[in-house]
């Protein structure tokens, strides 16, 4: 009767004697411990995991049916829009999972910002992360001009451009990079080759190493507390749980919540309003029409912005690279000795939210046309950007830190705060009247409800 | 202070401005209205398919979405000649459209996701009669545009009148000059059903992806609760 179980489960053994399996997902998953207070924050790591095989199988699928060739790499993306059966979901969902990406990704990192992810002992997490970012700009700057349009051609003219600005082999290094003296079918074809091989090789060796150096020195958490220091007697932190099943059964709720808004944007707006696929990219690569305004997509925008903010074009490109360079030494720039921001003082606080400010600021300006108010801004908001990193050597000495606690502490989850968040309504849109009472809006409970909210923020900023 | 609210008020009018010349008339797009694209797909086919390709969909396809018979998009719809897997092509060769117009005349295929559904429909209603051009027309939204205008025999002459503010002519609004073939509400349905042709052909699955979308919502949606259930009963025991 039950021979075949033992059989299956004979043949699994052959292969557990001979492979650590087990080994492998004990030490990752099911023996590994995490902090048990993860938040919000802590979805997106696993979520760009999720967008990572998202973008490798649709991106699979649409090299079935893509042209890498100057003549046909348009009409063979409309083919696949048309004429593919499920072309057209494919093709979505690989460039909404481009941009969804890097929104999970600029998630990811901000929480880094917020409780120290970065410091000691995860600097070289930090690192991994860093380059897994860098190649990942790379394989979306080149994956943009696979569809030759005019955004992905003039695009990558502006960028490759950009080489030439350096001295003495700028305009050499340019033409090694292209292929030719403009962008041409052999920079399509040498783009195509690091889009669907090279660099996703690097990315997986670094999404890799990343993790497991990770595992090495075990997941930071809200509280910024080493929650190694106190272990039970079988030698598990008190305050960890193991990854598996706790953490996956939580990370399948995030990334059911990311679908729905992933595939809202897939099945109504794929081009977000022209965020996503720029309406000029609807047009055929022209080497003859330089469009009016060239905009890079959203997620290069903040860096673009500080490249067109600096006035002199080489000191621009170093402009634009610094940004990224100064990213990598966040682990020795902040001297605060605390981690999470929780228990960190008021002017790291308030540096970063003006930070997000700036980024974000940057961002939107890196996509409209350039006026004399928009480059003022952007310079304003450039400096802000390097004063951030640059000067937190000196402002994170400053700061007049809280007491960190022995243990992790936990916040009540979005479920516990729903009643609250009820009474919170209610005092906006419940209007009393003698006895009965009628929903509309309610000036003296909304202004209450803004007075506590104004007062609540200024507290948590000290 | 008045400097920079100067600057700011300019650099928000350049934005609204930059597509040069008027404000855009909305167009009323229905792509679930066979009619309409029908109406809209016999406008391409006779005012637009002369000069201009939609080489990126095919007959087939147009009968199939449209709700057509194979035989009636041959008969009615496509030029003479044309077979039923034949791309939407135009009939003017490269070399004769480079003599006539200077530039092959774009393909439309995508026209309506480049240039937006309502700027199609105020470009198509905005020729007006200006002696300077080559084709004795210029238009109030693409300014200088190497186009004639293919309607005009339906819709009539359009004067434009100037209004002079300092140095320079502005454009303020088109008159009629001279009666068309359509009255002007039977024009206006025209051009709104050749844009709404134009947006379909743009994306021809859009009506099939937004009804598709409400399911696999509906699906993640219980895949939600589902997920958030086994999440509550996993971690029952951690505090």
């Amino acid at each position: 009767m039950n021979l075949k179980p033992t059989r299956l489960r004979m043949c699994g053994n052959w292969v557990l004697d001979r492979f650590p399996l087990a080994q492998v997902w004990n030490e990752h998953m099911a023996h590994y411990y995490a902090p048990k207070n993860f938040n919000f924050w802590y979805f997106f790591g696993s979520l760009a995991l999720l967008v990572l095989a998202n973008q490798f199988i649709t991106g699979i699928l649409l090299t079935m049916n893509y042209k890498p060739d100057a003549k046909f790499a348009f009409d063979s993306v409309e083919y696949i829009m048309r004429d593919v059966n499920w072309g057209w979901l494919v093709r979505y969902m690989h460039s909404t999972g481009a941009s969804a990406f890097f929104i999970v990704i600029y998630m990811h990192m901000f929480r880094g910002l917020l409780y120290g992810s970065f410091k000691q002992p995860r600097e070289l997490i930090w690192i991994f992360g860093m380059l897994l970012f860098v190649a990942l700009m790379a394989e979306a700057f080149m994956g943009y001009l696979l569809p030759w349009g005019q955004m992905s051609y003039w695009g990558a003219q502006v960028i490759i451009s950009l080489f030439s600005a350096i001295p003495v082999v700028g305009d050499d290094l340019a033409l090694w990079i292209r292929g030719d003296y403009v962008i041409s079918d052999a920079t399509l074809n040498r783009f195509f080759a690091f889009h669907v091989i090279a660099v996703p090789l690097v990315l997986v060796l670094l999404v890799f190493m990343h993790i497991v150096a990770l595992h090495e020195v075990g997941s930071n958490n809200p509280d910024g507390v080493d929650i190694k220091k106190s272990k039970d007697p079988w030698g598990h932190p008190t305050d960890g749980i193991p990854f598996h099943p706790y953490y996956t059964v939580k990370d399948v709720v995030g990334v059911a919540v990311f679908l729905i808004f992933f595939a809202t944007v897939i099945f109504y707006m794929p081009e977000m309003g022209g965020y996503f696929l720029e309406h000029a990219n609807f047009i055929p690569a022209d080497p003859m029409k330089t469009p009016e305004h060239i905009a890079p997509v959203w997620y290069f925008t903040p860096f673009y912005s500080i490249l067109r903010a600096i006035p002199d074009k080489f000191a621009g490109v170093i402009g634009m690279g610094g940004a990224i360079v100064v990213l990598f030494l966040l682990p020795w720039l902040d001297r605060g000795k605390v981690k999470s921001i929780r228990y960190r003082g008021g002017i790291y606080k308030k540096a970063l939210m003006l930070f997000v400010v700036s980024f974000i600021a940057l961002g939107y300006l890196g996509t409209q046309p350039v006026t004399p108010l928009a480059t003022v801004m952007a310079r304003i908001f450039t400096a802000y950007y390097f004063g951030f990193f640059l000067l937190m050597p000196i402002y994170t000495r400053w700061e007049k830190l809280k007491p960190v606690p022995n243990h992790i502490t936990m916040q009540p989850t979005l479920e516990e705060r729903l009643p609250e968040m009820k009474a919170v309504f209610d005092e906006v849109t419940l209007v009393t009247d003698g006895e009965n009472s009628k929903r509309g809006f309610n000036p003296t409970g909304a202004k209450n409800v803004l007075i506590r909210t104004a007062k609540n923020l200024k507290e948590s900023l000290d | 202070m008045k400097k920079l609210l100067s600057l700011l008020l300019l650099s928000l009018s350049l934005n609204v401005f930059a597509s040069g010349g008027a404000e855009l008339q909305d167009a009323d797009i229905d792509l679930t209205d066979k009619m309409s694209l029908q109406r809209g797909a016999k406008h391409f086919v006779t005012y637009c398919l002369g000069c201009h390709s939609a080489k990126q969909i095919r007959y087939l396809r147009i009968a199939n979405d449209l709700g057509i018979d194979e035989k009636h998009v041959l008969a009615d719809i496509a030029p003479e000649g044309a077979g039923i897997y034949d791309q939407l092509h135009t009939a003017m060769n490269k070399h004769d459209a480079e003599k006539w117009f200077g530039t092959q005349p774009p393909d439309l295929s995508l026209i309506a996701r480049s240039r937006g559904a309502d700027w199609l429909y105020s470009y198509l209603k905005g020729f007006y009669t200006d002696k300077s051009r080559p084709f004795g027309v210029n238009n109030a939204i693409f300014e200088d545009v190497g186009m004639p205008n293919p309607l005009w025999q339906l819709q009539g002459e359009q004067k434009p009148v100037f209004e002079t503010e300092g140095e320079k002519k502005v454009l303020t609004k088109l008159i009629k000059g001279s009666e068309g073939t359509m009255s002007e509400k039977e024009f206006d349905t025209a051009v709104n059903d050749l844009v709404n042709f134009l947006v379909y052909v743009g994306e021809p699955v859009q009506l099939e992806r937004k009804q598709m979308g409400k399911y696999v919502l509906f699906f993640l949606l219980i895949f939600l609760v589902i997920s958030y259930l086994l999440k509550k009963e996993y971690w029952k025991d951690v505090h």
